[in-house]
């Protein structure tokens, strides 16, 4: 089947490009391996740092793809190749894509804290993950400890796989802080009786409101937090916690006995990323994030013609960048397909 | 009562980066370049065994020396095991063995 553009991910970026192309006027088909269009945020229950439902955000993106993108849910790519500007697509299942152009959305993947052994994460029962604890409010789920009981002191912990070179990921994942904010915030507000300790090594509030959310947290929901990164974390009998940290303020060791853990994941490219990477031969950086034609004027080309890059391939990014990001790429997609391609 | 009387001027307390030696410092940084990497997290603190008994603090005891504040140095640097899981957990690689043992040679060197 011939398209004009073919987008490969239906997650927040994939679906924003779509949306935007086909509002172009582009014949455009939506290439998805999961059996659902939403990626990660179908997984969210409110955004930072507004604390929108990120149900709101999928069901206006999912709108904007109604005028007429083919949809391809269960579609993940088996092969790609490209011949004189035509590229050709095999999904697993359905006819073969020939397209014009193609937009790689295949983003990221959270990071698996069972690589942190010491944090415990898989082995102790009451450490989960900023997604775990996300999808728990999403399902409108009472927090617990697994065993039940109601928490009533809870760590966060920053940076986990992220600006760490012990897991070979050095770069930081951006995202992670302003989530941590966002969900000490959360769980104060669903457990009022809950003490919320964050552990940090910087609060990177980089972005508009961030640092706002994380007053707000300091000032209305008397979230603490301690300047001290996770060194290990072990369990009592009662499956409580005891965290190890230097809390560098005071410049001492400290332990603290919690119910629960958060680990504050960060990105790695996803499996997906790196595969179809690899078929087209697209180069990466030492993060293993893949590589625009150029950072300030190509950020959303490659050295191959009519291969657009969008989203978090390129790195970590919020909904919010990868949206805008999205929307450039549609742009400059049509001015390929118009032969204008800015030089 | 006489001592007591009338003023005297206290030492300042505060880092004097001007004057303080820097040559361990300079020695350290040369010889070890990775302590140049350190974000100040404390995983190496936290995890120390002899910080657990004592209050040896090696992320502030390195962090004195680039500063030139070595006056404790030669009878704090002591206190270390070399168990080396300061090493083990660093976010940053730090190479806090080859830390020490720099440390230890500068003082014999540098005095």
């Amino acid at each position: 089947m011939n398209r004009q553009v073919a987008v490969i991910g239906a997650g927040i970026t994939g679906m924003t490009a779509a949306g935007a192309l086909s509002e172009l006027g582009i014949d455009v088909i939506l290439l998805e391996k999961e059996e659902h269009t939403g990626g990660h945020v179908k997984n969210w229950d409110r955004l930072f740092p507004s604390r929108r439902p990120a149900k709101e955000v999928l069901d206006f993106t999912g709108k904007s793809m109604a005028t007429g993108v083919d949809i391809r849910c269960g579609s993940a790519v088996e092969s790609i190749g490209h011949n004189k500007g035509i590229f050709t697509i095999r999904p697993v299942k359905g006819e073969p894509v020939n397209a014009m152009s193609v937009v790689l959305a295949t983003g990221y993947d959270l990071f698996d804290a069972r690589k942190k052994e010491e944090y415990g994460y898989g082995i102790y029962d009451n450490v989960i993950t900023s997604a775990e604890l996300e999808t728990i409010f999403s399902e409108g789920k009472k927090l617990t400890t697994h065993q039940g009981t109601t928490p009533q002191r809870i760590g966060i912990i920053h940076c986990v796989g992220s600006r760490d070179e012990k897991v070979g990921n050095l770069y930081c994942s951006k995202v992670c802080c302003v989530t941590g904010v966002k969900q000490a915030i959360e769980i104060r507000e669903m457990l009022p009786g809950c003490e919320v300790f964050s552990f940090y090594m910087d609060l990177r509030m980089y972005d508009r409101n961030f640092e706002e959310l994380y007053f707000e947290a300091q000032q209305k929901w008397g979230v603490s937090f301690i300047r001290g990164r996770l060194s290990e974390c072990a369990e009592n009998p009662d499956h409580s916690l005891v965290l190890k940290t230097e809390d560098t303020l005071t410049g001492r060791p400290l332990k603290m006995t919690v119910d629960m853990m958060i680990l504050l994941v960060g990105f790695v490219p996803s499996p997906e990323t790196v595969r179809i990477a690899r078929m087209l031969g697209l180069s990466s950086g030492p993060d293993g994030f893949l590589l625009p034609a150029d950072e300030h004027f190509h950020d959303n080309t490659t050295t191959i013609p009519g291969l657009f890059l969008a989203g978090a391939v390129k790195g970590p990014a919020c909904i919010v960048n990868s949206m805008a990001d999205a929307r450039a790429t549609a742009m400059q997609v049509k001015s390929y397909l118009n032969g204008e391609m800015l030089k | 009562m006489a001592k007591n009387f009338g003023y005297k001027i206290l030492p300042g307390e505060s880092i004097d980066f001007d004057r303080n030696d820097k040559l361990i410092a300079r020695y350290l940084v040369e010889h070890e370049p990775s302590i140049n990497l350190c974000i100040g997290c404390g995983s190496c603190t936290a995890t120390c065994s002899t910080g657990h008994f004592t209050d040896f603090n090696i992320r502030r005891m390195h962090t004195f020396i680039l500063r030139g504040e070595t006056k404790h140095i030669k009878k704090e640097i002591q206190k270390c095991m070399f168990c080396g899981k300061c090493q083990l957990v660093c976010p940053r690689g730090v190479n806090l063995r080859n830390v020490i043992l720099t440390i230890n040679r500068a003082i014999e060197h540098l005095g």
